[in-house]
């Protein structure tokens, strides 16, 4: 047992300790706008205003959050897309002038009796997609936000150079000043300025900063996440959590802002004045207890985090190596979670926010780095989480060190692991079928495995490097794709099947080849394929429980709307369902875990004082979860054609991967598709993978119909006016354009289902325009 | 700094306790300046046959490595205190105390815990409570952070 009870002045990472001259560099600091405000104080969870900030004009002002908004959109990405709606225009693109950072909190945020209250919600229109991304992640920064005086923060415009975004809760003051002097890499950047602009050179004063930042990775590539840190008064260093997904980061850099501080005064149990403070804290005692007792034996999160989930996804073929060609490998063993628990430092509440007992959010401290600009100095790396260790994975890089210094530079350059992971995987698989070669990719020998050039690429990315293969590959594999293919390098088919992306997006690290309804939790998504609005595949290829295509529906309507939720009010979707209570297998419907939904409802009715049930909580997601999608189709990529997948996330791309599960294989030929093995025997694997391929795309279009036709939608995936109307909408302009949206589509014949139906098959309705009788 | 080794933890003489409470009452004072003893007292005396159960902290100390903000410390009478003004109420403390003797009120966020101040000692009429001197390595216990189920 390591020694716990360590007084907190004497914790010691042994990290390498930096100093700066810390009054030079903020002297450099020039005023570019200011203003004053009046501080007020947090009602039932709400600010009841939000910040606009414009950086081209100069402008600063509040806006007030009406009821009206707070009955539509709740709160936190309900927020966040309100505010863009009322901001950006169908052809906004992620560098336009008119696009907007906006980082939301929600009415649940910052409460500190339950586990996983911390998160902010941060939309803009995305480089990779060019739609709305949305992305969530823990740190101060959110709860600060909020108690400094603002439900939302928009920046919208261009600085001339870089700045500093300074909102100061304890002065009522927010500041834009120029900082020209500052490290641009996270966990420098993030250092500084917690130390710059605490107000006391004293630990409990620079856990009241919290500060936003990205890194020179971000500035040259389409995967720059957002750092949001949390001041660690034993680590003594700011650790970060990561809005990883769509490049908001890019973003944040595109925009010159080096970074966004904000500070507060004060934070106490009750700084959401909650409607009724003893029933929080009895929800949230009893989950600590549940935490206390179970995790142990559940998910073991406090001990390892999310990377428990590495040896499980193996086991299950389901953890993508080699670019998702397949589910588990070999020498997976080498990175499963106690091979990361042996270098976590261990008995630190690693709350991402404070109260989370689930304490997902490890370190590795003095990690000594192997590469690149900061090589041999020893820092904290906060991670790895599952999905960076499933980009290792996906490399095919089994050595955890390597792992934690792929999580170093990515988060401290700003990049999304996950993105950069899933790519590099993809250039991987093209580098070993020649598509791409060494001089293709500027003398970097990226094959699978080849943690050096991994490594090197992230350098030359954050460095700007100039070579060609650099400055197309950090733009993401849809890019890449179009690349190779006008370059004439490569089967047209074999590179739109291996690239791992829809709507422009990188894949997160799950291998959906059998689960028919994960694909649909991938492909029929608002964002684009990231797993946070369905994990279905236990249920659907583990348990068959939904083995229709109306399960399958229903699933995917109910969970994505219950995951939305969390995103409306400032949570963490993990305290749900990664803690069970000891009986929820024997609750009537144990996926859903019903003892923790109904915490859900008595805790936003304990914050906001409304009584509200089970039912209302999916309504208050599902009316922002159609106005996203509304929203996508608006800016021109929200129908059927744009929730393609690739074929590599439904079945075998290569022989290779259709030998390697032949069986498998086999097996499904004959028991769906109904060959006889006699047939199965005499065709060749091409031939057998030719009417998989054919069946499992129409299987997916099939999945499609069922789920727009459950959620609403006409069968080109439009939500209809009927059913927004039916969901208390009523903004004109936009029930406007999907009427006639709708309408154009039935001229263009589009409003037909996307699956071949056979005798004794059935679309999900056969009433044309069948939304019109709703 | 010098580490303290021992603390001062409460005993029970159960055969000498009557049930009256005045013990309790003592402790609200101390916390809440109130003396309805019960929810607002740190220790509880619990009503177990004919006989009586005494439920108050025991200085252990695992909820040390519980606070996020480092608002629980051992002071250097070894006893393990928790500054309200630092707080932040998250109940973390409360949820992993393995004896529940954490304890929250409706009266505030902030828990409150026995700081082995005596007042409930002096306040007993029958003497059935008593401080005595333990050394802290004996006690000292630490918040699990295992891998996997013991």
């Amino acid at each position: 047992m390591v020694e716990g009870q360590i007084p907190v002045e004497e914790y010691d990472t042994g990290n390498t300790k930096h100093k700066w001259d810390l009054k030079k560099i903020k002297q450099a600091h020039r005023v570019v706008s200011e203003y004053s405000y009046k501080k007020g104080k947090v009602e039932k969870g709400y600010a009841n205003r939000t910040l606009y900030i414009n950086l081209r004009t100069k402008e600063i002002k509040e806006k007030k959050v009406t009821e009206k908004m707070k009955d539509i959109f709740t709160g936190g990405r309900g927020f966040g897309l309100k505010l863009l709606w009322d901001s950006i225009k169908p052809t906004t693109r992620w560098d336009s002038d008119e696009n907007e950072l906006v980082i939301t909190t929600g009415p649940l945020c910052g409460t500190t009796q339950y586990p996983g209250s911390g998160k902010s919600l941060c939309l803009t229109v995305s480089p990779s997609t060019n739609i709305i991304c949305d992305s969530n992640v823990g740190g101060f920064f959110g709860p600060y936000l909020k108690f400094a005086g603002f439900d939302a923060l928009e920046i919208q415009g261009k600085a001339k150079h870089d700045v500093l975004i300074i909102i100061d809760g304890e002065k009522g003051k927010i500041i834009v000043e120029t900082a020209p002097l500052e490290e641009k890499d996270t966990h420098l950047l993030s250092e500084q300025l917690t130390n710059m602009y605490a107000s006391e050179d004293i630990d409990k004063s620079r856990q009241k900063v919290s500060v936003v930042t990205s890194g020179k990775g971000a500035e040259n590539s389409y995967w720059g996440c957002l750092n949001f840190s949390f001041y660690d008064i034993r680590r003594k260093v700011p650790r970060v959590k990561q809005a990883g997904r769509g490049g908001l980061g890019t973003v944040l850099r595109n925009k010159n802002v080096k970074a966004i501080v904000t500070k507060v005064e004060r934070v106490s149990g009750i700084s959401n004045n909650p409607a009724d403070p003893v029933t929080l804290a009895k929800i949230g005692t009893k989950l600590h207890r549940e935490v206390r007792d179970l995790d142990r034996y559940q998910c073991n999160m406090r001990a390892v985090g999310t990377a428990h989930l590495v040896e499980i996804m193996n086991e299950y073929d389901l953890l993508p190596t080699e670019n998702y060609r397949f589910g588990s490998f070999p020498k997976a063993s080498k990175i499963y979670s106690p091979k990361f628990y042996k270098y976590f430092t261990k008995i630190i509440p690693d709350g991402c926010w404070h109260g989370c007992t689930m304490a997902c959010a490890k370190t590795v401290d003095g990690f000594t780095v192997i590469t690149g600009p900061y090589k041999g100095q020893k820092v904290t790396v906060d991670g790895p989480e599952y999905e960076t260790v499933g980009c290792g994975a996906n490399m095919s890089i089994w050595d955890p060190l390597w792992i934690l210094e792929f999580n170093f530079y990515c988060d401290t350059y700003g990049l999304d692991t996950i993105s950069t992971g899933t790519a590099i995987a993809f250039y991987m698989e093209m580098y070993e079928y020649g598509i791409l070669n060494k001089e293709r990719c500027d003398g970097l020998e990226l094959c699978f495995g080849n943690s050096y050039a991994s490594l090197e690429f992230l350098h030359r990315i954050a460095s700007g490097h100039k070579g060609e293969f650099v400055q197309v590959a950090s733009k993401g594999i849809r890019r890449v794709k179009d690349w190779l293919i006008n370059n004439g390098w490569g089967d047209i088919k074999l590179i739109e099947d291996c690239g791992m992306e829809s709507k422009g997006l990188e894949y997160s690290e799950y291998v959906t080849k059998e689960s028919l309804a994960m694909q649909g939790g991938y492909g029929l998504t608002l964002k684009g394929p990231q797993h946070d609005e369905a994990w279905l595949i236990f249920m659907d290829m583990v348990n068959n429980a939904i083995p229709t295509f109306k399960d399958k529906a229903e699933a995917l309507h109910y969970f994505p709307m219950w995951r939305t939720w969390f995103g409306l009010n400032g949570l963490c979707k993990l305290p749900w369902n990664d803690i069970e209570p000891a009986d929820n297998a024997e609750t009537d419907d144990p996926t859903k875990v019903p003892e923790h939904v109904q915490n859900y409802v008595d805790y936003q009715s304990a914050m906001t004082g409304n009584k509200i049930t089970k039912k209302d909580l999916i309504l208050q997601s599902e009316r922002c979860y159609n106005w996203q999608r509304a929203m996508n189709v608006w800016m021109g990529r929200g129908r059927r054609k744009d929730d393609w997948i690739p074929y590599r996330s439904m079945g075998p791309v290569t022989e290779m991967e259709y030998i390697s599960r032949k069986d498998r294989y086999d097996k499904y030929l004959a028991e769906k598709i109904g060959l006889s093995e006699k047939k199965i025997e005499k065709m060749n694997v091409k031939e057998k993978m030719k009417i998989l391929y054919d069946f499992r795309q129409d299987q997916y279009q099939k999945l499609a119909d069922a789920v727009y036709f459950r959620r609403g939608w006409t069968p080109n995936g439009v939500p209809t006016p009927q059913k927004m109307k039916q969901l208390g909408i009523d903004d004109p302009k936009m029930l406007e354009f999907l009427k006639e949206t709708i309408e154009k589509d039935d001229k263009a014949c589009l409003n037909v289902w996307g699956g071949k139906y056979s005798k004794g098959e059935e679309p999900p309705s056969i009433q044309p325009k069948y939304w019109e009788k709703w | 700094m010098d580490k303290p080794k021992t603390v001062k933890v409460l005993k029970f003489h159960p055969e000498k306790c009557d049930g009256g409470l005045l013990c309790e009452k003592a402790c609200s004072k101390v916390h809440f300046k109130s003396d309805e003893g019960g929810d607002k007292s740190a220790i509880r005396i619990i009503k177990d046959g004919n006989s009586y159960k005494m439920h108050v902290c025991d200085q252990r100390g695992l909820c040390l490595d519980m606070c996020p903000v480092g608002a629980l410390k051992r002071k250097k009478n070894g006893i393990v205190w928790l500054d309200k003004e630092i707080c932040i109420g998250c109940q973390a403390c409360v949820g992993f105390c393995p004896i529940g003797a954490m304890r929250k009120s409706d009266a505030r966020i902030e828990p409150f815990k026995c700081i082995s101040c005596g007042a409930c000692v002096r306040a007993c009429p029958n003497g059935a409570l008593e401080l005595v001197e333990v050394k802290i390595d004996r006690i000292k216990e630490v918040v699990y952070h295992n891998l996997g189920a013991e």
